[in-house]
């Protein structure tokens, strides 16, 4: 793939000391911030609506458009999402561990163009090696004036602090992670009225962006809004880190232009499947995403929009590859038993119907299921997700419960006969 | 800052600890906001999250001990239970079941003769399977002390259990351990650092939890 490279240009020239702040300069490191101090801030937010640049966590929102809702009180806050844990991702790792510099620009930038002086860089209690290089970066950008006060001679002040989380996924939504950096129980807040843009950290108002996202805004500085809005297909513009895992035999982390086909990204880019065994499903965005099969998908263009119009999503790019020799009742119980562990607990159908899904697909699984327990596993994902339709409806405060739906209905639909067959004979046929 | 209410509410911290715990509180806005750090300061000073604890860092940030209590609570890695000196913590989410996790888990219960969830009798290692943490590139995967190998096999878990009961390291150099223990990587990590993981919380400078030379590479 002769793709350009943004986010790991420089990981991937310098792989030896990408990390440090002498060749993060050396390799044109800050000059996006001097540029961007020179402009009026909303200038800034101008040229990433521009680009078009969609938030790489999830939810795919674009990103100029969230900096412009932004109420205007203050003292405004700009938190950096690094609690990455959506089964599958592994990408902000890598742009933490080896580019620390290029996220922490892009945070400076953020919070210049949103009138913020107190920016956080929440990282997952299980990320220590990222949370050191980011420390390190953040305590030699201080050292240089990249932080602090008067930041440049443009008198703007910024102080960033490191927060480490504990071990929790629902802090990856962005409310949960703003009542764990307010020092509480991880539970997300109801939208309205607790919009983070207008009522966020300490009420006030707040940009959440991810890792990734903040980490293509010093390019979009450099090169313009219009130059990253040119690269991929309308809508997916710009590069997407893709953290590509399960049954390929190069799985690992592909900086990719959006709009090649899966086939291109399962057979060429991740070189397949070992043993040249076949293929058997996939899911294209994250434990959270409706999964696909070759049938139906393999050549379906891989962007945001057609995923999400195929009934899935791009979520935080993470591919799952599942060839097969899988079982896909025990890779639900999997799935779901990861969301059953994460519930916070709050709404009742999330916390009760995920680990009743998951002790029926495990009972399942074991071999001790009965017919009747199809229509249970259907009749609780309804509860959590009325109609299980995608997008998904909610009768949740969030969306953690109904994305433990997404892989009941690929074993309820896709793989209706292998389920039976659990059932009927016994425990799994695949042995 | 919050104010010292009673001397008996400050007891057991040291003052080097409580200096450590004022830096913290004063990187926040808000000094509720640092109860999260304190809670790991207060595990690396008792080796886990004790009553005694809680209450230093309910004091810290003006919060009461139940309070403390209840957030300490919602997250997984506040050990409330004295966890042993190493925490093995196994993956076996999706994409390091799909490659063997369970049976990885299972080697290092059988060799260390610990179920998950549970600590040997001495106080030295500690089991756990763990959700997702993010090293899919390089699964099956495990942490020791939060400190990543990847590309595990059976063998090499047992190899571990077997080094972690031999040798007995004052700390957990990740780096080391891939190495020795380790298989193929979610990415190429570039230069390993040396720093190291001094029990079962997370290795971070500002908690006063990194061992070894900070920074200095091994190339």
């Amino acid at each position: 793939m002769s793709a350009p490279s943004i986010v790991t240009d420089r990981m991937t020239r310098h792989p030896s000391d990408s990390h440090t702040l002498e060749r993060y300069l050396e390799t044109g490191g800050y000059q996006a911030l001097a540029r961007a101090l020179q402009m009026p801030p909303e200038e800034v937010t101008g040229e990433v609506k521009a680009a078009n640049l969609r938030g790489r966590g999830g939810a795919g929102f674009p990103c100029g458009v969230k900096w412009s809702f932004l109420a205007p009180a203050k003292p405004a806050y700009v938190v950096v999402n690094g609690d990455e844990s959506e089964p599958g991702t592994f990408k902000d790792r890598q742009l933490m561990e080896r580019d620390p510099h290029q996220m922490l620009e892009g945070t400076i930038i953020t919070s210049y163009a949103n009138g913020a002086n107190h920016a956080f860089i929440y990282i997952r209690g299980e990320y220590p090696r990222s949370a050191r290089r980011v420390q390190q970066a953040v305590e030699d950008a201080y050292a240089a004036g990249y932080l602090g006060s008067d930041i440049l001679g443009s008198g703007f002040d910024l102080e960033v602090t490191v927060h480490l989380g504990a071990g929790a996924y629902i802090c990856g939504e962005e409310t949960g992670l703003l009542n764990s950096l307010e020092g509480r129980r991880g539970e997300p807040r109801l939208k309205p009225p607790y919009y983070p843009a207008a009522k966020g950290l300490y009420m006030k108002p707040t940009i959440v962006n991810n890792v990734e996202t903040l980490a293509n805004v010093p390019w979009i500085i450099q090169n313009g809004g219009e130059a990253f809005a040119a690269i991929g297909p309308e809508g997916s513009q710009g590069t997407r880190l893709f953290s590509i895992s399960g049954h390929v035999r190069r799985p690992g982390n592909y900086e990719l232009v959006m709009g090649l086909t899966w086939r291109e990204l399962i057979y060429e880019v991740a070189g397949g499947i070992p043993g040249d065994r076949a293929l058997k499903c996939w899911i294209p965005g994250g434990a959270s995403a409706p999964w696909f099969v070759p049938d139906d998908h393999l050549d379906l263009p891989v962007t945001l929009d057609d995923t999400a119009k195929a009934g899935s999503m791009l979520g935080s790019g993470a591919v799952v590859i599942m060839d097969e020799t899988t079982c896909t009742v025990r890779a639900t119980e999997r799935l779901v038993r990861f969301f059953a562990h994460e519930s916070c607990g709050q709404c009742t159908p999330c916390r009760e119907g995920c680990s009743w899904l998951e002790r029926i697909l495990r009972r399942i699984e074991e071999g001790a299921g009965r017919e009747v327990d199809v229509d249970m596993l259907l009749d609780i994902s309804d509860n959590i997700s009325p109609g299980l339709a995608w997008p998904p409806r909610m009768t949740t405060i969030c969306p953690l419960g109904p994305s433990a739906v997404s892989p009941i209905l690929a074993i309820t639909s896709y793989f209706k006969d292998e389920l039976m067959a659990h059932i009927h004979q016994g425990g799994c046929p695949l042995g | 800052m919050v104010e010292i209410r009673s001397p008996s509410v400050r007891r057991g911290w040291s003052e080097s600890v409580r200096a450590r715990a004022s830096e913290i509180v004063k990187q926040y806005p808000d000094p509720r906001s640092a109860v999260m750090p304190l809670l790991y300061l207060a595990m690396a000073e008792e080796g886990y999250l004790t009553d005694n604890g809680m209450r230093e860092v309910a004091g810290a940030v003006g919060l009461t001990p139940a309070q403390v209590r209840a957030v300490a609570s919602f997250y997984t890695m506040y050990k409330r239970e004295n966890p042993g000196r190493y925490l093995i913590s196994c993956c076996t989410s999706i994409s390091c079941m799909l490659l063997g996790s369970d049976e990885v888990l299972g080697a290092i219960e059988d060799e260390s003769d610990v179920a998950a969830g549970e600590t040997d009798p001495e106080g030295l290692i500690s089991v756990e399977h763990v959700e997702c943490i993010g090293a899919c590139g390089g699964a099956p995967a495990v942490t020791v002390n939060y400190e990543l190998i990847e590309g595990m096999t059976t063998e090499k878990a047992r190899e571990l259990v077997r080094w972690l009961r031999a040798a007995r390291p004052e700390a957990i150099v990740g780096a080391e351990c891939q190495e020795l223990f380790g298989g193929r990587r979610s990415f190429d990590w570039g230069p390993f650092d040396r720093d190291s993981a001094l029990g079962p919380y997370p290795a971070f400078g500002p908690l006063g939890t990194v061992s070894g030379p900070a920074g200095e590479q091994d190339g």
